[in-house]
């Protein structure tokens, strides 16, 4: 009876606190800032007010639960329960809920699986107080629950003890928890605790001589008394083991998790800054070797603290000019504010995640920056390469994202890192095209241009088996990583050309004829690989699209980034394209030699006018080879004329006794905007909204005026590429004489 | 490629300061170039890595309160241990440990050593910033677990990277040349191969003895130019001691692979593992290594 009435005193003073706790907590955030989760979230307030609503609701339920509920039959129960297991792994539960949820749950009033999941769901979002620990200790003691929840009470308290935020009143308690040892499914978790519990003069009160005659000597018992031992020597006689490694069962089981993901959620809502690019919460992983690499280390400054350091900070203490702890580094302004007194961390791997430093290390070109960058990256990669090294297979997701953080930084920074160039030149003849496909894949379209090509036996000789061997999707895939490689290389030279213009300095060791033979040597493979990747999976349109978007930067090169090089698509492309029968592939087709003509036209023009002196002209075989696709291509789309006036090897010509001998009545008309098979269906529609009646599809129909309308039809379908190339290459004849349109009208030559 | 014989002259080294190397089995490391290390300060960073050892020791270990040991640090250099002039003289890391028993009569008991050299580095010391110091070679007697602690602190302090330095096949048949055709006064340990065949459950080891005066009068009808070794003495020595194997056992050792080698001069594991055994060739036998240890850092 003593006990109870000791028991029920702090109960009564921690509800009343609890009552106006929950009520300020209810009303607003501004209460208390810093216990309140919710308070930075502005976006999600809507959706927090509705659940604020629901647990408050809870609460109060629970607050007056009196009778044993069962769970099944009682709807209301459910609710509530669910309530709060749901905001408890969501965002923790506030300080003001643990009295309520502890009181019902340790009072026995509800089911034992209830009393589990509220225990198991009271998860803190930021402290517990220490009363509502206190009240629920003394109703621990009346023994009203059962065991098992007993247990995972005290397994509660263990994990969660560092939230509790006093711990003053608990350590008066500490003779009822060592009255507990006594009972022996709570004694490992009672030594736990105690053990947490004591200090120095602790040891003194307790009667060591009887726990020491009572008891065997098991391992959680052994660690309190060898901390007991530690305190006060003198009290503990029984010698102990040396060394053990283990010496309490692990408690916070159902905790962990949800804690861990609480606090996670809580750090990202309240960040003043959100990453910029990169993530900074990088998974956890478990260490296996104590040098693996592939966590990235932490940014932090360097501490060490010299006799020499110490000498430096006083006289820096005259100057004002105190290095900035990279630490406290949080914000931009911060950055621009201190940028002149900020210092590196001590392992430059940490700038891979901070975007703030990434920032910094773009403004400051410092050598050493770069070679501690390029160790440790170029170490981490060949260690942590889940195909060249054996066993690493297994640690394939975090080599993954550690890839794919490299290439986000390499996109931050808009350079490649050498170290991963080197990685990929070493490991990809051993890579099975497969692991870690589209992380290495994008990493190849940030290999550092070089004039001294060594590209052919390192990138393009391992890539090509792969690539010929592999899937539809694999080919497409690699034909987008090749472009942007391009686009990358010819991005580098454009600022390249800027900055030596600015500077008029020669530092630059990539010659302009190395960069020009780099780039064709790349655009040649691809109009290489491109064709014949098109006969192996017999022309696709998905396939043919990602070989056109490559070509769309090749063909504008010179207008566009300023390098004087232009390269015509293969026969093995140009004609699939211009064949195709999509209206896709014919359009961005028509695009593409619209902006080759552009390009040549300027590139003619400057050679003319000799503006300055042409260290390379285009060779006339560009030219030639252009004009010869324009006459297939007019052929094609205009003039019907493909069969005979095609002069290119590979091309349409054919001769008129083999076009007889193939039965196709109308051959001569088979090939322009009308017969196209990729433009048919537009003829189709377009007769179709003229003649709503006519059923015959006469197609011959659209010709002299109609055909100007057909042609203003199929520019108002999107076919934008079409109508710039038509504009452009081909000379219209005047009005009058538009009935004889397929003889008089012609392509325009370069 | 070429390589020299590991008679290298080293008047200017004591024997007596680089012993500590000898007859002890050493793991193999390769480290990326330290950043900011400074030789003036070897007494300063003994300190700061001792209160980070028992730093570490006490996270999250708390329950092993009691059984606490005063570990002691001493970081000390070793001018001895180096190639040539240019070279960075050797970093030395010991821990020794003081138990509570042993505290009065200060007996300290050696637990671990490291040791970073760099012998004939040039090549990789000549293209670094001056903010940089090239010990590529990291030598580690001890458990593991003092390895990762102390490894763990230069990565935090000097910014530089370990990893572990495997030998290959490769590499250990130069080993087995170059070392038969060593000079070595008390020549009575045999010339140990040690041949690994993969197979299920267990793998077989074949072990190829040679008496060391047979395999010097093979190696000097392979040598053509003395001093000088080539790629193809090598692979024409190896192929002997095959074929002579072959014909007692019927067994192509070319198709297994070679995991150790054991001399007079040392003996090599493919795991990264080196015993010197004989002071007169310590720098030659770490000149390899050096170089080993550069072609996995670059």
């Amino acid at each position: 009876m003593e006990r109870r009435r000791r028991s029920e005193t702090p109960k009564q003073q921690v509800h009343h606190k609890n009552q106006t706790d929950l009520s300020a907590w209810r009303k607003g955030k501004k209460s208390d800032p810093e216990k309140s989760v919710q308070s930075h979230q502005s976006p999600n307030d809507e959706k927090n007010e509705s659940k604020q609503g629901s647990l408050e609701e809870a609460l109060s339920y629970f607050e007056k639960v009196q009778e044993r509920v069962s769970l099944k039959k009682n709807n209301a129960l459910q609710k509530h329960l669910t309530t709060v297991e749901s905001i408890a792994l969501e965002k923790g539960l506030p300080p003001e809920g643990f009295d309520v949820l502890l009181k019902v749950a340790l009072s026995g009033k509800l089911a034992d699986t209830v009393n589990t999941r509220l225990l198991k769901s009271l998860v803190p979002a930021s402290v517990i107080p220490e009363d509502s620990v206190v009240s629920s200790v003394s109703l621990l003691c009346v023994s009203k629950c059962s065991a098992s929840t007993q247990l995972l009470f005290l397994r509660w308290l263990i994990t969660m003890f560092d939230f509790i935020d006093h711990k003053e009143q608990l350590h008066a308690l500490y003779g009822f928890f060592f009255s507990f040892l006594q009972d022996e499914k709570m004694c490992p978790y009672v030594c736990h605790l105690l053990y947490l519990l004591t200090r120095k003069e602790s040891g003194e009160s307790v009667q060591l001589y009887e726990m020491e005659y009572h008891f065997g000597m098991q391992s959680h018992l052994q660690a309190l008394l060898s901390l007991y031992k530690l305190f006060c020597p003198e009290l503990v006689t029984i010698t102990l083991p040396g060394k053990m490694k283990t010496y309490f069962k692990n408690s916070e089981g159902p905790w962990k998790a949800v804690i861990n993901a609480v606090r996670r959620r809580n750090q990202e809502n309240s960040a003043v800054l959100k990453p910029l690019v990169l993530g900074t919460a990088q998974p956890q992983s478990r260490k296996r070797k104590w040098n693996t690499q592939v966590l990235i280390p932490a940014s932090s400054a360097n501490r060490s603290n010299l006799e020499e350091d110490r000498e430096k900070q006083l006289v820096n203490l005259y100057s004002m000019d105190e290095s900035f702890p990279v630490e406290q580094l949080q914000t931009f302004p911060q950055l621009l504010q201190n940028i002149h007194r900020l210092e590196f961390p001590s392992q430059m791997g940490s700038v891979l995640t901070n975007p703030l430093l990434l920032h910094y290390m773009n403004c400051i070109k410092d050598e050493s920056i770069y070679l501690r960058l390029y160790y440790w990256m170029g170490q981490t990669l060949q260690e942590e390469c889940t195909w060249c090294v054996v066993d690493n297979s297994q640690y394939e997701e975090e080599f993954k994202a550690f890839l794919e953080t490299v290439y986000k930084t390499e996109c931050f920074l808009q350079e490649g890192f050498s170290s991963c160039e080197e990685f990929l030149y070493k490991s990809l003849p051993l890579w099975d095209g497969f692991c870690c496909r589209s992380q290495v894949l994008r990493l190849v379209s940030w290999i550092p241009l070089s004039s001294f090509s060594e590209m052919k036996s390192h990138l393009y000789d391992p890539l090509v088996q792969l690539f010929f061997t592999s899937s539809l999707y694999f080919k497409c895939s690699v034909l987008e990583s090749l472009k942007e490689l391009l686009q990358n290389w010819l991005n580098w030279h454009m600022i390249h050309l800027d900055s030596e213009s600015d500077s008029q300095a020669q530092s630059s060791n990539t010659t302009l004829s190395g960069l020009v033979n780099t780039v064709a040597e790349l655009i040649h493979f691809v109009g290489w690989i491109s064709t014949v990747a098109l006969r192996l999976e017999n022309n696709p349109t998905f396939l043919l699209y990602f070989i056109l978007d490559f070509y769309e930067i090749v063909c504008d090169m010179y207008l566009r980034y300023n390098l004087p090089l232009l390269i015509m698509p293969p026969a093995g492309i140009f004609y699939p394209a211009l064949l195709s029968m999509d209206s896709v592939s014919l359009n961005q087709l028509c695009y593409i030699m619209y902006r080759y003509r552009t390009n040549l036209v300027a590139a003619k023009e400057n050679e003319l006018s000799k503006k300055k002196i042409l260290q390379f002209k285009f060779s006339s075989q560009t030219y030639q080879e252009y004009n010869q696709y324009i006459v297939a291509m007019v052929g094609c789309l205009w003039t019907s004329s493909a069969f005979q006036k095609d002069t290119h090897p590979q091309g349409l010509r054919m001769d008129d006794e083999l076009l007889k001998k193939i039965a196709v009545q109308d051959f001569k008309s088979s090939f322009n905007i009308v017969y196209h098979p990729a433009l048919m269906g537009y003829a189709l529609l377009f007769l179709q909204q003229a003649w709503p009646d006519d059923t015959t599809f006469n197609f011959s129909l659209i010709k002299g005026k109609r055909w100007n309308w057909y042609l203003e039809y199929l520019y108002s379908q999107g076919l934008k590429g079409l109508k710039v190339f038509i504009e452009s290459s081909i000379n219209r004849v005047s009005q009058a004489s538009h009935n004889k349109t397929e003889n008089m009208q012609d392509e325009k030559f370069i | 490629y070429l390589f020299f014989s590991l008679s290298t002259p080293q008047e200017n080294t004591d024997p007596q300061r680089t012993a500590f190397l000898l007859r002890k089995q050493w793991a193999l490391y390769s480290v990326t170039p330290l950043y900011k290390f400074c030789d003036a300060h070897l007494k300063d960073y003994a300190r700061l890595l001792s209160a980070f050892i028992a730093a570490e020791k006490q996270k999250g270990l708390a329950v092993e309160i009691g059984v606490e040991l005063d570990i002691k640090v001493a970081v000390s250099s070793v001018p001895d241990l180096k190639g040539s002039d240019r070279d960075q003289a050797a970093i030395l890391v010991q821990l020794s440990l003081r138990s509570p028993a042993s505290l009065k009569n200060s007996e300290e008991k050696l637990v671990w050593s490291g040791c970073f050299c760099c012998v004939f580095g040039d090549h990789l010391s000549e293209n670094v910033p001056e903010d940089f110091t090239c010990l590529p070679l990291f030598l580690v007697n001890g458990a593991e677990s003092y390895t990762s602690l102390v490894g763990s602190w230069f990565q935090k302090t000097f910014d530089c990277c370990f990893r572990r330095l495997a030998i290959s096949p490769l590499n250990l048949s130069w080993m087995a040349t170059m070392w038969t055709g060593c000079k070595v006064d008390k020549s009575t340990s045999a010339v140990e191969l040690i041949f690994s065949v993969p197979c299920q459950p267990y793998p077989l080891d074949i072990s190829y003895a040679i008496h060391p005066e047979d395999a010097k009068a093979l190696w000097d009808t392979v040598q053509k130019t003395p001093g000088e070794i080539t790629q193809e003495e090598v692979d024409v020595f190896m192929d002997c001691l095959y074929s002579h194997f072959h014909r007692h056992f019927k067994i192509h050792l070319s198709a297994t692979k070679l995991v150790k080698v054991s001399t007079a001069v040392a003996s090599a594991h493919c795991d990264g593992m080196i015993k010197f055994l004989q002071s007169k060739y310590l720098t030659g036998v770490l000149m390899l290594l050096t170089e080993l240890a550069i072609s996995q850092i670059q």
